[in-house]
């Protein structure tokens, strides 16, 4: 169906999927409740532009990764690639960027080297975990959800051993610390305000991520051939589009997303690493992929919802002792906790607008 | 699928060969060959690899404690392997076993130590231990279930729903045994339940082993399941939609509810792994005391081509690498989590046989078994 649609057509309908009006406004009152909700906890403490500002600090920052994995899984989805292996790539180069980076400090680099080095470990071994899918599911013709479980599962092996192995026996070497704050020109000067423009290289690197991959899938040729590829596999083949390299291309730089997403647990946000850290945030930026509808800036919206949870619950921490009589479940962090994960399996329910998938994603490619 | 009326013997042998290699030589080539590149990253690592293994083996059949110990880690795996194995068989990916599981153990544990005091007497074991038993299973169907229902109800995928229902379940237990269930003893810092009534406890299988009457019930589960799987309407029902869901349709089933109870037996089957353990092993729930059946489950259910003997089979091998991995690591300094390694390993070369084919040169079938489907299924 969308091989015989025309490129005017399909740019439309690009830019439909981008101004979804309901989701959008959706999304944009449930971070308006969650702020809400902290604001009036805290406004005993603190002024509420303070409060408000510090939040959407905090949920730039921790919706970083589930932008990434979101990105991550837009290119190889969009290419027709399943990808739920974004949990373990992401874990698998927090692990291997952190290691880079700690030992590169040991040979005596500077710190600052040794962790602008360590997230291109990271990316790096996104890539490598990207190729191993890349190799089951496209040229062995593996179950892409198998093939991605497999990595998960590879991923939480390999670190949980590794990390056994070299910092168990009491030798931990000092990690370089956590990648240096970006000011934003002008914006990270306004008053209050400034904060939100305060971020770490990752953050940034991922909003701007956002808009290239927009531009990348919709107003290149590459997209073109990327969406035509995950859409009409045959047609794409007919027309001379090699389908397996625009599958693995696309397949690797999602890897290499991921990976940079992986750096940063270790390197932007703790520098230390630990087992199992990524906690299912691969998983939620999947979620938030389908919400957004396959595109990068409704995926872009759901992270940001999925941060905005996340970032009440860190502060409801810290008002903890402000929360009214009768809200008791608010200081329980298990219990906000949740509330990204329950968002997920909302968000999956379609009941705010069907999405549609791309039409030959998950399908091995058989010329 | 063609079988033309013209076969003769001849071809016939060759489809019996064919069955038996997808079936016992892959997955046996595909364990040796896992084997052999963990040793590889044994020795990169500073290992010796002759002597993990030999360590390894020590652990898990070198005497009868160590078979009892062997006994006892297959036992949850017999459970959650099945759990895996029957959704696949009704086409259904349940990355959940570890929620289910997690989930049916709490609610065991709280009816075998809350029970009798909320009656104000103490129960006769032929009443409680089966009522804790069954409530695990239950509260493990109701944790399978929600996925299964979100699927059939609006196409939710089960797949991310039930990693889902995984972290939902920790963050509950942790509240929960750091909470309203938390051992009151004066004594107590653990995360953990108080222990469950005498009346409510399976004993050990032979006096002075940890071995208990668990693994008799799983095998006896894994028998009920080939049996409901294979000889009842229903189990032909489920293998029909996992196969061919629209075909499934077309000959008049309710797809939407064979998934939904597709689902709540996985659960169910999950659950009572939890179960069993409370009331045949440890006494009580803790928290953190399942780490990574549920992944495992997968890998057996894979290895164990999805059918109750090959997964009886590949649970007892990863019950024996977890009971040898102690003496291993005691041995040869070698971290237990090397065998986590050695699992994934396996699973990589059983889901993707075409590698072993590959290695080994072994041709493939024409036809192809369908797992699992992307998001639109």
């Amino acid at each position: 169906m969308a091989a015989q649609t025309s490129t005017a057509g399909d740019r439309l309908r690009s830019i439909l999927r981008v101004a979804d009006l309901g989701r959008f406004g959706m999304i944009i009152l449930l971070i308006i409740v969650l702020m809400g909700v902290v604001a009036l906890v805290g406004a005993k403490e603190n002024r509420v532009e303070v409060i408000l500002a510090s939040f959407l600090a905090t949920l730039f920052s921790v919706a970083t990764p589930l932008t990434l994995g979101a990105l991550s899984g837009i290119y190889c989805e969009r290419a027709g690639v399943v990808n739920i292996a974004i949990e373990g790539m992401m874990l698998g180069s927090a692990f291997f960027g952190f290691i880079a980076s700690i030992y590169l400090k040991q040979a005596g680099l500077s710190d600052q080297m040794s962790l602008w080095l360590g997230v291109a470990a990271a990316i790096l071994t996104g890539a490598l975990f990207a190729l191993l899918h890349a190799v089951l599911s496209i040229t062995f013709k593996v179950d892409q959800i198998i093939s991605g479980t497999v990595i998960n599962i590879l991923a939480i092996g390999i670190t949980g051993y590794l990390n056994r192995q070299l910092f168990f026996q009491g030798n931990v070497p000092h990690a370089p610390g956590v990648l240096p704050v970006i000011h934003i020109p002008f914006l990270a000067d306004l008053p209050v305000f400034g904060k939100i423009f305060q971020q770490q290289p990752v953050a940034v690197a991922a909003v701007l991520l956002v808009a290239i991959t927009h531009f990348v899938l919709f107003y290149t040729p590459w997209g073109l051939h990327t969406r035509a590829v995950g859409e009409h596999p045959k047609a794409a083949d007919t027309v001379g589009i090699n389908v397996y390299f625009v599958r693995y291309a696309n397949v690797l730089i999602g890897g290499m997303i991921a990976g940079l997403g992986g750096a940063y647990f270790t390197l932007e946000s703790v520098p230390s690493f630990e087992p199992l850290m990524t906690n299912g945030r691969g998983f939620i930026s999947l979620a938030a992929m389908i919400f957004g509808n396959w595109s990068p800036f409704g995926a872009w919206a759901a992270t940001l919802l999925f941060g905005a949870a996340q970032a009440m619950q860190i502060n409801l921490q810290y008002y903890s002792t402000s929360i009214p009589e009768g809200l008791d479940f608010l200081k329980k962090s298990q219990i906000v906790g949740m509330i990204p994960y329950i968002l997920t399996m909302f968000a999956l329910t379609g009941i705010v607008g069907r999405t549609t998938p791309p039409v030959a994603d998950g399908q091995p490619y058989e010329k | 699928m063609s079988s033309s009326p013209e076969s003769h013997s001849g071809s016939k042998l060759i489809q019996i060969w064919q069955a038996i290699t997808r079936t016992v030589l892959i997955p046996v080539l595909a364990v040796f060959t896992a084997l052999i590149i963990n040793a590889i990253i044994i020795r990169v690592s500073g290992g010796d690899p002759i002597l993990a293994y030999l360590g390894l083996w020590e652990g898990a059949f070198g005497s009868p404690k160590a078979i009892s110990e062997t006994l006892v880690w297959s036992t949850p795996y017999i459970f959650a392997g099945l759990s895996v194995a029957l959704a696949f068989k009704g086409g259904l990916f349940n990355i959940g076993a570890e929620g289910q599981l997690s989930f049916g153990a709490l609610i065991s544990a709280w009816i075998g130590f809350a029970l009798p005091k909320l009656l104000g007497t103490s129960l006769p074991w032929i009443i409680h231990l089966p009522l804790a038993l069954f409530g695990g299973i239950l509260a493990g169907a109701l944790w399978g279930a929600i996925p299964g229902w979100l699927k059939a109800r609006t196409g939710g995928h089960e797949v991310i729903n039930t990693i889902m229902m995984n972290y939902i379940a920790v963050l509950l237990t942790s509240f929960l045994l750091n909470g309203p269930l938390k051992d009151p003893n004066p004594f107590n810092v653990i995360a953990r339940t108080p222990e469950i009534a005498e009346s409510a406890r399976l004993t050990p299988l032979i006096e002075g082993f940890r071995v208990h009457w668990g693994i008799v019930i799983a095998l006896l589960i894994a028998f009920a399941v080939w049996w409901f799987l294979w000889k009842t309407t229903l189990g032909f029902e489920i293998r029909t939609v996992g196969a061919n869901p629209d075909a499934a349709k077309y000959a008049g089933i309710n797809v939407s509810r064979i998934i939904v109870l597709t689902m709540s037996l996985a659960g169910g089957l999950a659950g009572m792994a939890g179960a069993v353990e409370v009331i045949a092993l440890n006494y009580r729930q803790e928290l953190g005391f399942s780490i990574g059946y549920g992944f495992d489950a997968i890998a057996i259910a894979l290895l164990g081509r999805s059918h109750p003997l090959g997964v009886v089979l590949a649970a007892i091998l990863f019950g024996a690498m977890r009971s040898g991995a102690t003496r291993m690591q005691f041995l040869t300094q070698i971290p237990v989590d090397i065998i986590s390694v050695v699992q994934a390993l396996i699973l990589l070369l059983v889901a993707a046989e075409e590698i072993v084919r590959f290695i080994y040169r072994i041709k493939a079938p024409k036809e192809t078994v369908v797992l699992t489907r992307g998001w639109g299924g």
